[in-house]
């Protein structure tokens, strides 16, 4: 089967799923009869219909290549980083700093990946920016909680801007036997780590029973996760075909997106309740955020990269 | 038309400037609606905020001194959101500084307006200025809508160049009139008030 051949059977089968579960939240929404239920069903729906924004939205962007590619992710940093700062307190001094984070490390990063320079890439926001960054908020004069506000700017560039485009850096690797495929593997991870999401979510509603972390993430269950990952880990190895990777091996890489996508999402929620916020923000209807969409994807993403480079490069 | 389009997209880009109407309905009523001042972002994303039919009938009042030079800041000012230019200069005025409102309220549009008068770089506004209230006096059939907007103050705070972009939500409060008899200072307060409790 050619790349393109492979891509629209995988879009087939998710179009398929989506038709499916619009049907059956229609059908749930006829059902629902007391205001919990028709509440959760509401919720469900929204997340539905945004899903069907999102599958759109890739479906362009693998039609139009690359650099749509790029610039869709370099967007979807840019509404991220702006949800986690505007929930960051900071003040006057770190205007300059912050201004340096979107127009010119947001760019600069998306950019590294389109000329294929793995080098700066990998090392510019952890090395150049982290050094740069508290240089320039310490030339501002404001000592006032200076750690603080410096740590958190870090924090909100290196989870929105550094991890998040680790997911289309995947365009950067080069595995013998499989030029010219890489598009499938972003769209292996997106699919593994969302169905990961969604699976967890079913399953923590349909037989959750012990709460996992109740302080940090209230819907997060033992049930959910192990039910819902290990779906997720089948659904993967299943999908070894649209990858280098062998079945077992696409298995062992499904799981190590679940688990790094499952740890995002628990740490992000802990940064969020820190923050004094239930959502990262109300872009997407259903879902919260872009953050509370894309906070499993910044923890798989750089893991799922770095041990496909490490194993097939 | 365009222009506007473009103002309102880029708005949303940067600020997010979404609407919650929180004391009073969307209605294409004429309205004043009168916010808190942090940054030369605040009269675009108030006037962004409102839904497409009310924005083709409200304008911003803006400061000449800033808004109205030329340029692209001009143009902006002219085509994008329709302001009405006030001047803060007491050299530069002749006759009453509020006549261009009241000439705009004559004919049917509604205005935003920040009768802090100049921006300030806290959350919370300073003192009102006596304009809302000569407003109020001579147009006693508008509805006064207080509105706050969060954020502003460290997305573009005074003295900067490039607006940090980070969410602005824009509070729509309670419609307010002038009472019978209402003192200057009184009302003002209670003006102030009204956007304060929106914080």
């Amino acid at each position: 089967m050619s790349p393109q051949h492979k891509f629209w059977t995988v879009m087939g089968a998710v179009l398929a799923l989506l038709v499916i579960a619009s049907l059956l939240g229609w059908v749930l929404a006829r059902r629902a009869r007391n205001d919990g239920s028709r509440e959760v069903v509401t919720n469900l729906n929204a997340r539905i219909g945004a899903w069907w924004w999102m599958v759109a939205i890739l479906c362009g962007c693998f039609l139009l290549g690359r650099v749509a590619t790029l610039v869709l992710f370099a967007l979807a940093s840019f509404f991220a980083l702006r949800e986690f700062l505007t929930l960051t307190p900071t003040r006057r001094g770190d205007h300059l700093p912050l201004v340096l984070c979107f127009y010119l490390a947001i760019p600069l990063q998306y950019w590294l990946i389109g000329i294929d320079w793995y080098g700066l890439f990998a090392i510019c926001i952890p090395v150049y920016g982290f050094l740069l960054l508290p240089a320039i908020t310490a030339l501002g004069g404001d000592t006032e909680s200076f750690l603080e506000r410096t740590t958190k700017i870090q924090w909100g560039l290196m989870l929105t801007v550094y991890c998040i485009s680790y997911a289309p850096a995947v365009l950067l690797l080069h595995v013998p036997g499989y030029e010219g495929q890489n598009l499938l593997l972003l769209l292996y991870l997106l699919l593994v780590v969302q169905i990961s999401d969604v699976l967890q979510y079913v399953f923590g509603k349909l037989f959750g029973r012990r709460k996992l972390a109740p302080s940090v993430s209230p819907s997060k269950t033992v049930e959910g996760l192990l039910g819902g990952g290990l779906s997720a880990v089948a659904v993967g190895a299943g999908l070894w075909w649209i990858t280098p990777f062998s079945f077992w091996g696409s298995a062992g890489m499904s799981l190590i997106i679940v688990i790094a996508g499952f740890l995002g999402g628990l740490a992000l929620s802990a940064v969020k309740r820190s923050l004094g916020a239930k959502d990262w923000g109300h872009m997407i209807e259903g879902h919260g955020g872009m953050l509370d969409r894309l906070d499993s994807v910044s923890f798989a993403a750089p893991v799922f990269f770095h041990v496909v480079r490490y194993a097939l490069m | 038309m365009i222009t506007s389009r473009i103002l309102v997209g880029l708005v949303r880009l940067l600020v997010g400037a979404h609407g919650r109407w929180l004391g009073c309905e969307p209605k294409p009523v004429q309205r004043v609606y009168f916010a808190n001042h942090s940054s030369h972002l605040d009269t675009l994303a108030l006037w962004a905020a409102l839904p497409p039919l009310l924005r083709r009938r409200t304008r911003p009042v803006a400061a000449r001194d800033y808004w109205g030079n030329g340029g692209l800041r001009g143009f902006v000012a002219e085509h994008g959101f329709r302001a009405v230019y006030i001047e803060r200069d007491r050299e530069r005025r002749d006759g009453d500084p509020l006549d261009p409102l009241c000439e705009a309220l004559a004919a049917g549009d509604s205005l935003i307006i920040f009768p802090e008068g100049t921006r300030s770089p806290a959350p919370l506004p300073q003192p009102f200025k006596a304009g809302l209230y000569h407003l109020a006096q001579r147009h006693p059939q508008v509805e006064l809508v207080a509105v706050y907007l969060d954020t502003l103050h460290r997305a573009m705070p005074k003295g900067s160049l490039l607006p940090v972009p980070l969410t602005c939500m824009v509070r729509f409060g309670r419609a307010l009139r002038l009472a019978e008899g209402e003192h200057k200072e009184c009302f003002l307060q209670r003006a102030h008030a009204a956007v304060v409790e929106l914080a």
